[in-house]
């Protein structure tokens, strides 16, 4: 009979030392609104469940360099309620707010969400458009890693035995950015996003279109920037022929399957509709008027 | 196998249990404790009937292990009526006949109940979005929802 | 359905001019408390001490031969008291009863209940384990060995019917066939309705459409998990407490495969958390008494959700052929239709209900509907909410909409101009009663919602539907208390606020405060044999015991009081709630109440208490219209809701709220049905979304408020003219649905649901064909 051990440590180091001594199989709890429904399911059956929700560091949200260093178990409801990081990454926040129902969002994390390793992750597109930059800490110390190097497949990260991700930096951003993610789900809400696309933007004085990202979700094994996207809109005021290459570009960009969620030529088409559609929101954002 | 010892709060009383480490709040409330008014529907988080509080925050009791209750403050359905006196949501779900079946209601009134603590003036929308949660399959929503805005203006007081 | 043969019981229709206090009024419900408190017990909420855990092996494969089953070493673990196999359930011939609208066959049951030769699809019962944990009940289903063949699956019903499918039963030979065919096959029955002649009307006709149309299986998807506790002692006596809408029903299943007297199981409904037509059937009850029978303690079973989904009936998917004829006048000259539903695993869809509605809105004189009933690896189909109708009435109304379309006629005015009314005889027989199908029409024309304006990607629908309703055995007992309240005891299970209107009828008929009547749902040794809660039986057919049971205590009250006034009998008349002369002949005596008879019928004769006994005759059809505007999305194919009207016949509403919230139930999951319900198998024959993740019933942002219009055009045949409600409301819903969305981009979609995968698709191949 499967004999599962909990433990809740205080501490980054105590929580560490345990995942790295655990005998078998080890899995951190954040939220859980993953790790239970795959327990339930007995799609997992770890032996050491460790509850990451005590450690201070992983509770909190701190400004950071004119940026937001959010603890990775911080719940999503959490991070929809600091006005600080909505004024700064509104599409991050949108992002994080759009997984799951009410209950989800009272429990959901950041941190899960990244580690969690779905290529539909909602916050993860949203996150890498960000520049967004994981610190994980492990039995070697500790190491900034730029949140589109944590998932590696789907289910799978990069993380090595003994790591755990301990929060997420959002960086500061220059004068007239924005940022915007859209999913489409087949409801209005409690789906999987079938497609996401996250645009973080800046403009310059006269409207023109700075710097970009652009990110995709749920198209292909892993999130993923799409640079060629993104330059479709540099340069450009958004006019309706960039706008026409950045569909194009994320479109293009797309090696989705087909599923259960929705068929390859649908994601393909509607990942460019979004990109679109989440690039004219962060424009708006940013101040184009 | 190890049973993990918990101290808890539960309806603001103070209650200790002993659960094995897969069992989740919802196994204890009902399991354990004989909470039966957290429901069951489908222990993944998608439909909503064990919404319960947890230190003040909606959540799917189904997500939630028991092991990780030690010093929280869990709050359930049994605990929304006061005495004999229903609270608002109650008494305006009975009145609209707001509740077909009744094995969402439970709930759906914690969860309603915990949004008119955040937004005691919510539209039609916020109602309905903070409810996408909670499964209803025999009222079509309609009746919930007229219920959930007259609870809450009768509780502005207008 | 229900034969509509006459009873001679006197309870026809009263007329609309009595003034009633309670009917037709909205008060409180009286489990309302307890609902809203948690307090109510629902399937899983029943824990009994020493009470061991059960629970089912299932087949992993979607058709697979079972060669053997080796349970030693989960007998051997520790804390396991119980396991169950084919082997602990003997052979059943075949043979069709009733259960709810469908029949159903014990030889069946049994291996629908727990696999015999062949595991038939992907969720089967092969085996089940009684523990003293849950923990140790899943340990133990890991330790039975099963040997399987798999074999070749089928899941398509079109795919079934080819000559080289897999075979589910090697000795199914189709019904209904003449000659009956010499090989056996995957088509278990062919039903055909005929009148007139339909080639001679096709040939009158200016204008004929036909149409192919798939739908999709759903599920009832109702929140609450089956879940049962049973309880049978070492001289087998048994207690069953579970989840159904029909105790009685469950009980003579249960007695059926276990070889067990009737009078040794007693059964007692819980709460139901929703049923649809779903919880008709038994699928843990035998299990957990043969289980219980074998351990001698009690034991509980509850379903996951993903059990419920691979397990438990989903209602037919269907492909279809309709041929609709019409002169340009508008005159429908002909309906043909040929109808081929699944019935999973075992025979038994709902197609002949689905043939006997297709065409039922309409007077007609020539029709054909010609319906085939086809078994492939999928879980058995069960009732859902108006079985079959949905189906084939969706296909009907779309093809009559674009018929409207093509003559260029509104399609309320072509409805209207072919409607079913009064005298009409309808395709499967009888002749119809007066019926509410024109004026629900009629009530849509004159609504706001159908001249409201549109905007782009904007488009309106609208569609009609009908079913027949069913009466049935059942029992009601009205017990009068020393102190003048009452105690209704009732064997229809309260599944949606029924006790409500119940109780109204009792106290409209007693006349005495509607809060003085406490309803119970009686156990099965309390009271006798009562069909289930479906059909939209429940207020018509227990209504119709209740108002019988409560004339018996008038009749008893009245006696009563003749024996104190010393006056006969017949010279008291009941009025107000109390006993009066029935004339200044009678002698000059003050009115009796309720509570002043009943404070000293112990020495008039004893305990006051009414009964009624009945198989409830001229069960009504109810019609009713629908108005859908919707909005598609172009870019993202997805259709939003925007507003939605029904206009329903209910006869007569007793509790109006509780009949609007049938109207907003049934549309609500129709729209599901339309736009996002469906069953996802893969190649390997297992099924893809068995959760509410990805069975995607509509949460609350996904619709609006549904506005009702209840249209009361009584039934002759009940005292206040109450027709069945809850099924016809998720009939229309589909067509209207369609409707829109041709309304707003001139596709028409023949497929079930309009996903917005499969709305984009078309909106690019039109924009593609341009």
């Amino acid at each position: 009979m499967n004999d599962m051990r909990y433990e809740a440590p205080d501490t980054i180091d105590g929580a560490v030392a345990l995942l790295a001594g655990g005998r078998g199989e080890v899995r951190a709890l954040a939220g859980g609104t993953d790790l239970l429904v795959q327990l339930r399911a007995e799609m997992i059956a770890p032996e050491l469940v460790v509850d990451l929700k005590r450690i201070p560091e992983l509770r909190s949200i701190a400004a950071e360099d004119g940026g937001f260093r959010v603890g990775a178990a911080v719940s999503g409801a959490e991070l929809g309620e600091h006005p600080g990081v909505k004024a700064l990454w509104p599409g991050v926040v949108e992002a994080v707010e759009l997984i799951g129902s009410t209950q989800i969002q009272g429990r959901a994390s950041l941190g899960g969400n990244l580690c969690n390793a779905s290529p539909a992750a909602d916050s993860v597109p949203a996150m890498i458009a960000a520049r967004a930059v994981a610190r994980v800490a492990g039995p070697a110390g500790t190491r900034e890693v730029p949140v589109e190097e944590i998932a590696i497949g789907p289910g799978k990260t990069s993380l090595a035995k003994g790591e755990i991700v301990v929060s997420v930096l959002l960086p500061a951003r220059p004068a007239r950015s924005g940022d915007a993610y859209l999913r489409f789900i087949p409801r209005t809400e409690m789906d999987i996003a079938v497609v996401g696309a996250g645009v973080s933007l800046t403009l310059d004085e006269s409207g023109v279109c700075s710097a970009a990202r652009v990110a995709l979700g749920a198209v292909a094994a892993l999130a993923m920037l799409v640079p060629e996207a993104a330059a479709a809109l540099v340069g450009t005021t958004l006019d309706e022929a960039a706008l026409e290459r950045l569909a194009a570009a994320a479109s293009g960009a797309c090696r989705p399957i087909d599923d259960k969620r929705g068929t390859k030529e649908y994601r393909i088409k509607v990942a460019g509709v979004l990109a679109r559609r989440a690039a004219l929101i962060a424009a708006e954002r940013a101040g184009r008027s | 196998m190890a049973k993990i010892h918990v101290s808890t709060t539960i309806n603001g009383d103070a209650v200790e249990f002993l659960c094995e480490p897969e069992e989740t709040l919802l196994d204890v409330l009902r399991d354990g404790l004989g909470l039966t008014g957290s429901k069951e529907g489908c222990s993944s988080g998608d439909c909503g009937a064990c919404s319960v509080l947890l230190d003040g925050r909606l959540v799917c009791a189904c997500l939630v292990m028991g092991a990780e209750l030690g010093g929280c403050e869990v709050e359930t359905i049994e605990a929304m009526a006061h005495g004999d006196v229903l609270h608002p949501l109650q008494s305006k779900f009975i009145e609209h006949a707001a509740l077909q079946c009744g094995v969402c209601t439970p709930g759906i009134l914690v969860a309603a109940k915990a949004l008119l603590d955040k937004n005691p003036d919510p539209s039609e929308t916020e109602v309905r979005y903070w409810l996408a949660g909670n499964l209803c399959r025999c009222t079509g929503y309609d009746k919930i929802v007229r219920a959930v805005l007259d609870a809450a203006a009768d509780m502005r007081g207008s | 359905m229900a034969k509509d043969t006459d009873t001679g019981a006197d309870t026809g229709y009263m007329g609309g001019d009595k003034e009633l206090k309670w009917v037709g009024t909205r008060p409180p419900r009286p489990d309302g408390v307890d609902k809203v408190t948690g307090r109510a017990k629902f399937g899983a909420d029943f824990y009994v001490p020493g009470m061991l855990i059960g629970k089912v092996l299932r087949s992993p494969h979607p058709h697979a031969l079972i060669k053997s089953i080796d349970t030693s070493k989960a007998e051997a673990l520790t804390g396991v008291k119980a396991v169950l196999t084919r082997d602990d359930f003997g052979d059943r011939s075949s043979e069709f009863v009733p259960a709810g609208e469908m029949m159903v066959n014990y030889r069946d049951i049994v291996r629908n209940v727990m696999a015999r030769e062949k595991a038939l699809y992907e969720g089967h019962a092969v085996a089940a384990v009684a523990a003293t944990s849950n923990a140790i009940a899943k340990q133990a289903l890991k330790l039975i060995e099963v040997d399987y063949e798999p074999l070749p699956h089928v899941i398509d019903a079109v795919e079934a019917m080819k000559p080289d499918a897999p075979l589910l039963h090697e000795d199914m030979i189709t019904d209904g066939v003449e000659p009956a065919p010499t090989k056996p096959s995957n088509v278990a029955k062919r039903v055909e309705f005929t009148i007139g002649d339909v080639e001679a009307g096709f040939a009158a006709a200016d204008v004929v459409i036909e149409r192919a149309f798939d739908t999709s299986p759903v599920h009832q998807a109702y929140i609450e998990p089956h879940a049962c506790v049973a309880s049978v002692s070492e001289d087998g006596q048994a207690e069953l407490w579970t989840t159904t809408q029909g105790h009685y029903v469950a009980r003579a299943h249960c007695a059926r495969l276990l070889d067990m007297d009737i009078s040794k199981i007693r059964v007692t409904a819980s709460e139901i958390g929703g049923g649809f037509g779903g919880k008709t059937v038994v699928y843990l009850e035998p299990l957990a008494l043969g289980l219980s029978r074998k351990a001698c303690q009690p034991v509980k079973m509850v379903m996951s959700r993903d059990e419920v989904f691979r397990a438990s009936g989903p209602t037919s998917g269907a492909h279809m052929k309709i041929k609709v004829g019409a002169t340009k006048d508008g005159k429908i000259t002909a309906g043909q239709a040929e109808l081929i539903y699944q019935a999973g695993a075992f025979q038994g869809s709902p197609v002949q209900p689905g043939a006997m509605c297709a065409f039922a809105p309409y007077d007609l004189e020539n029709v054909k509907v010609v319906g085939w009933d086809v078994v492939t690896n999928r879980p058995k189909v069960a009732a859902y909410r108006a079985p079959g109708a949905p189906i084939s009435e969706y296909a009907v109304e779309c093809v009559i909409d674009e018929l409207a379309k093509r003559l260029g006629i509104d399609p309320i005015d072509l409805r209207l101009a072919n409607a079913a009314k009064e005298g009409t005889r309808a395709a499967y027989g009888p002749k119809f009663g007066p019926i509410g199908l024109v004026e629900s029409l009629e009530q849509a024309k004159a609504h706001p919602h159908y001249q409201a304006p549109l905007g782009p990607n904007q488009g309106r629908g609208v569609a009609s539907g009908f079913w027949f309703n069913i009466g049935g055995e059942t029992c009601a007992s009205l017990i009068v208390n020393e102190d003048g309240t009452a105690a209704l005891t009732l064997g229809t299970p309260d599944i949606g606020g029924s006790r409500a209107s119940l109780c109204m009828m009792a106290a409209e008929e007693l006349g005495i405060e509607y809060d003085r009547v406490r309803p119970i749902i009686a156990d099965t040794a309390s009271l006798g044999y009562t069909f289930l809660t479906g059909g939209s039986r429940a207020t018509f057919s227990s209504g119709l015991a209740v108002i019988e049971a409560a004339r018996d205590v008038v009749r008893q009250l009245c006696e009563r009081a003749a024996k104190i006034w010393e006056i006969p009998t017949d010279a008291v008349e009941w009025a107000d709630g109390t006993a009066k002369p029935a004339g200044a002949n009678a002698g000059d005596f003050e009115p009796m109440s309720l509570a002043a008879i009943a404070a000293i019928a112990g020495k008039t004769g004893g305990p006051v208490v009414g009964h009624a006994q009945i198989n409830a005759q001229g069960a009504a059809p109810s019609f009713g219209t629908h108005l859908v505007d919707v909005e598609v999305d172009r870019e993202t194919g997805r259709v939003t809701v925007l507003r939605y009207t029904v206009l329903q016949d209910a006869g007569k509403a007793i509790h109006p709220a509780y009949v609007e919230g049938q109207f907003q139930g049934g549309a609500v999951q129709g729209i599901g049905w339309a736009l996002n319900e469906e069953y996802i198998y893969g190649p390997d024959g297992k099924l893809e979304n068995a959760g509410f993740l990805d069975y995607r019933i509509p949460v609350a942002s996904d619709v609006p408020m549904i506005d009702t219009v209840i249209v009361e055009v009584p039934n002759p045949r009940h005292p206040y003219g109450v027709r069945g409600v809850g099924e016809t409301p998720i009939i229309p819903p589909m067509a209207a649905i369609a409707n829109a969305i041709e309304n707003a981009l001139g596709i028409r979609f023949t497929e079930l649901p309009m996903s917005p995968p499969r709305v984009l698709k078309a909106i690019d191949e039109m924009a593609a064909a341009e």
